[in-house]
């Protein structure tokens, strides 16, 4: 189980939960999951998420891999100049 | 500090060659976004409000249409409706709907036969206007009893009882902030404000575009983004994007102001009425300053916890930032995680608002949200340091974020060069020049996270081995000469011999704007990854002409090789010679790569600068000023030194003059680069730069992102330089001469 870390602000779409375990093999699974698990989380995951897979942050690719036990941190999805 | 002598195994990347556009614009060759022309074109003008906020009674254009020459005028009415979220804040921005939002936004557009014929008939459509209560302030925008410009803005993220401007709202951290603040020998809090400032490039917006009757339609532009522009102008003008076709003219600068819309779905929209002419809309310097997006104003409370030998215990933020009358356009997102982002503390707590005032929409600017972020935290960090006697460059690599360092947003950073850049800055000569009287100098770090992001890229093989790139990511910065010298060291030509075009939207496949400090890095990658491909094919050609096995076959040099004793013995075959028969054998070469770029390297600066301030009028003079900044890999040095100056010039302005002065009226005092005063040449001293190289185990040569980060530290470096020199620290930017002044004169 990947273990997903929320910001604060979503925290209160998934009964207060600062890491919620999520089973997924990519990205894009895990985003799904938590949609499912959460669907709270809904309106935040169809805003843009980047997410960081152990360290490494996955601007917007559902199919980069997640493994089982990997620390996966949501980031509000970047914009730059 | 030039690089040309560091030994690296490349034969091309490090090198300087003269840049490829560089004739182009001495002579004027070059071709912007108002040097276009078609037969039969027509000129646009715009109608814009004189009010800051004000619902739109009625429009009458019939005087207009009246003049002779004057052949189509559009408004909201003349655009579909039923479009949603962002779609629809682009189409409320185009042209105002019920109500216009800010001093400047459009209400009517007209097309002539003329410029001055259609700026005569936008003087004669006569709208009428309900004049409402507006704001401009961030604070005052989510004061009690503040005028709520538009309801119904706040998205899932915002809690009950929050202001009705408040659009976003974020929040995260971790560890126990007052467990921290209680382990700290001092904890201070204070209250920083950043104004709104453009990016000041010295083109304007300016498009010729054409579109028929049948919705098919061609644009040339001047972008950052031509995708970007073919998927909003279609979203605006709910036509098709296939039916769009964007060229992107060569770009006299954007700095992330040019990745979204504006103006450009107007000229379109006017086209198809016009009976399909061409139309050109070229913004004057007063329509870019009031019309598009400048960057967010903000004002920020910053708490540090700091033991007596400088360790930093725990911070803490709240930010709240105004982006214009349209959500989702204030930097919050990228703001906070950028605040803490070059240490490594055990505590941290970052809340940040997002809220609408009566101002233009807000676009990207260099590293949107960092400089202010940087205002906040690394002043406060500063006024520490002088509090403590402490040196500034020792405490933050004392608290410095290192490789492995979680980062305060999260992830853990992979390899990273911000200790690196300190040492360079503390080793560096002029943090050893002895200061003189009314004199100070300012230490900073900055930090931006660099992107990857959709990418696309063809490479052609030339009959005479030559090779031709073609790229989507318009070239702001250097990053064809960077690509070329990268595509040439893959295939072992001469630099020379490689030509990079940025193409149209029909020519590849969508790519992401040049943004988030990219195309060197994903263009660049997907372009190595291209050439691989050509080579691979290359080595299969010779393969059958030598009648050996593909795998047998190597590429060195610019050419194949046997790939050892059992191969066979066969003279190398160079790039010219398959290039010269691949018509009879098999078909052009090329190569593709298509991806969503990953492995971007986090990018760290540190800026030294000694300023003087002339304590009869408050005048700032900046003495020297030092970059040092992680490039990863220095492909280009020039053009990576030139990126690190002209950050540091653009920070340099934010801190010392630029803003936008808003009347009680609601409109923007300064809409002339006269009195909205970027640094020119004359105000700044030579900016030192040291390129420091930590290579990025995400790019097959190393690199990391050089464009944004340069433009962060020098917002507090100058503050704090300034507080050196006088004693008084300024929270409020610009450090402009007569707040300076006023400092001076209250401290007595």
């Amino acid at each position: 189980m990947a273990k997903v870390h929320l910001w604060a602000s979503l925290r209160r779409f998934a009964e207060g939960q600062e890491v919620v375990e999520v089973e997924a093999a990519t990205v894009g699974q895990l985003l799904d999951a938590l949609e499912r698990a959460h669907p709270g989380l809904g309106p935040a995951i169809k805003a843009g998420l980047s997410v960081a897979v152990d360290g490494e942050v996955i601007a917007n690719n559902r199919a980069a891999p997640v493994a089982p036990g990997s620390e996966v941190f949501l980031l509000q999805r970047l914009k730059g100049g | 500090m030039a690089r040309d002598d560091v030994k690296t195994g490349y034969k091309l990347i490090g090198t300087r060659p003269n840049r490829p556009d560089g004739l182009d614009k001495v002579t004027g060759r070059a071709r912007y976004g108002a040097d276009f022309a078609l037969p039969g074109m027509l000129h646009a003008a715009v109608v814009r409000s004189p009010h800051a906020h004000a619902r739109i009674v009625k429009i009458d254009a019939s005087k207009a249409l009246a003049l002779d020459g004057v052949k189509a005028v559009v408004t909201r009415a003349d655009l579909p409706t039923g479009l949603t979220g962002e779609d629809l804040n682009l189409q409320d921005n185009t042209l105002a709907g019920e109500k216009a939002l800010y001093d400047g936004h459009a209400v009517a557009a007209v097309a002539a036969t003329s410029q001055l014929l259609a700026q005569d008939a936008a003087r004669l459509i006569e709208v009428t206007y309900e004049v409402l209560p507006h704001v401009t302030d961030v604070d005052a925008a989510m004061a009690p009893g503040a005028p709520v410009i538009r309801e119904g803005v706040a998205d899932y993220s915002v809690p009950e009882g929050m202001n009705g401007n408040v659009a976003r709202h974020m929040e995260f951290g971790h560890g126990d902030v007052e467990a921290g603040f209680a382990a700290a020998d001092i904890v201070r809090e204070q209250t920083y404000k950043t104004e709104a400032t453009h990016q000041g490039y010295i083109e304007p917006h300016a498009c010729v575009a054409q579109m028929g009757e049948d919705g098919r339609g061609e644009m040339w532009v001047c972008t950052q983004g031509h995708w970007y522009i073919r998927r909003m102008c279609a979203s605006v003008l709910g036509i098709e994007a296939a039916n769009l076709r964007v060229t992107p003219s060569e770009i006299g600068g954007g700095f992330g102001g040019k990745t979204t819309i504006f103006m450009e779905p107007l000229p379109l929209a006017l086209s198809k009425k016009a009976g399909g002419r061409p139309v050109k809309l070229v913004m004057s310097r007063s329509e870019v300053l009031r019309a598009t997006g400048p960057t967010a104003s903000a004002s920020m409370d910053v708490k540090i916890g700091m033991k007596k030998d400088g360790t930093i215990t725990a911070g803490q933020v709240f930010f709240r930032m105004q982006g214009g009358a349209f959500p989702g356009m204030s930097p919050i997102g990228e703001a906070l995680p950028c605040a803490f982002a070059c240490y490594d503390i055990p505590a941290l707590k970052h809340e940040a608002v997002e809220v609408i005032a009566n101002r233009p929409k807000a676009a990207a600017y260099r590293a949107p949200g960092s400089p202010m972020a940087a205002f906040a935290v690394e002043s406060l960090v500063d006024e520490m340091c002088r509090e403590l006697k402490l040196d500034p460059i020792a405490v933050r690599l004392k608290n410095g974020a290192r490789n492995g360092s979680k980062s305060s947003y999260g992830p853990v950073y992979n390899v990273i060069g911000l200790a690196e850049t300190l040492e360079a800055a503390k080793a560096h000569p002029n943090y050893a020049i002895p200061l003189g009287k009314n004199q100070g100098r300012g230490v900073a770090s900055g930090f931006w996270f660099n992107h990857g992001g959709e990418t696309s890229v063809s490479l052609a093989v030339g009959e005479d081995g030559t090779a031709t790139v073609m790229i989507g990511t318009p070239d702001i910065g250097g990053s064809r000469a960077s690509i070329g010298l990268m595509v040439a060291e893959t295939l072992g030509i001469p630099y020379e011999d490689v030509r990079v075009n940025v193409v149209e939207t029909g020519a590849l496949g969508v790519n992401e704007p040049t943004h988030g400090s990219r195309a060197t890095f994903a263009s660049g990658k997907a372009a190595v990854e291209a050439a691989r491909a050509a080579i691979k094919e290359m080595c299969k050609r010779a393969a059958a002409e030598w009648e050996i096995d593909a795998e047998a076959v190597e590429w060195k040099d610019g050419a194949a090789h046997p790939a050892g004793p059992n191969a066979g013995k066969f003279p190398p075959m160079t790039i010219g010679e398959i290039g010269s028969k691949m018509g009879g054998s098999g078909g052009p070469i090329s190569g593709h790569h298509e991806v969503t770029a990953e492995g971007v390297g986090a990018s760290f600066g540190t800026h030294v600068v000694d300023v003087e301030v002339d304590p009869e009028t408050g005048r700032t003079t900046v003495l020297r000023y030092l970059v040092v900044q992680d490039a990863g890999t220095a492909i280009h040095p020039a053009y990576v030194e030139g990126q690190y100056q002209g950050g540091a010039a653009q920070g340099i302005g934010w801190a010392l003059n630029e803003e936008y002065v808003y009347g009680t009226d609601g409109r923007l005092q300064n809409p002339i680069f006269l009195d909205y005063r970027i640094p020119v040449a004359s105000d700044l001293p030579m900016i030192d730069t040291v390129i420091v190289e930590v290579p990025n185990p995400g790019h097959p040569y190393g690199v990391r992102g050089v464009g944004e980060t340069g433009i962060t530290p020098p917002l507090p470096a100058v503050a704090s330089a300034i507080a050196g020199a006088t004693g008084v620290r300024i929270r409020s930017l610009p450090c402009s001469p007569p707040k300076v002044l006023a400092a001076i004169k209250a401290k007595g």
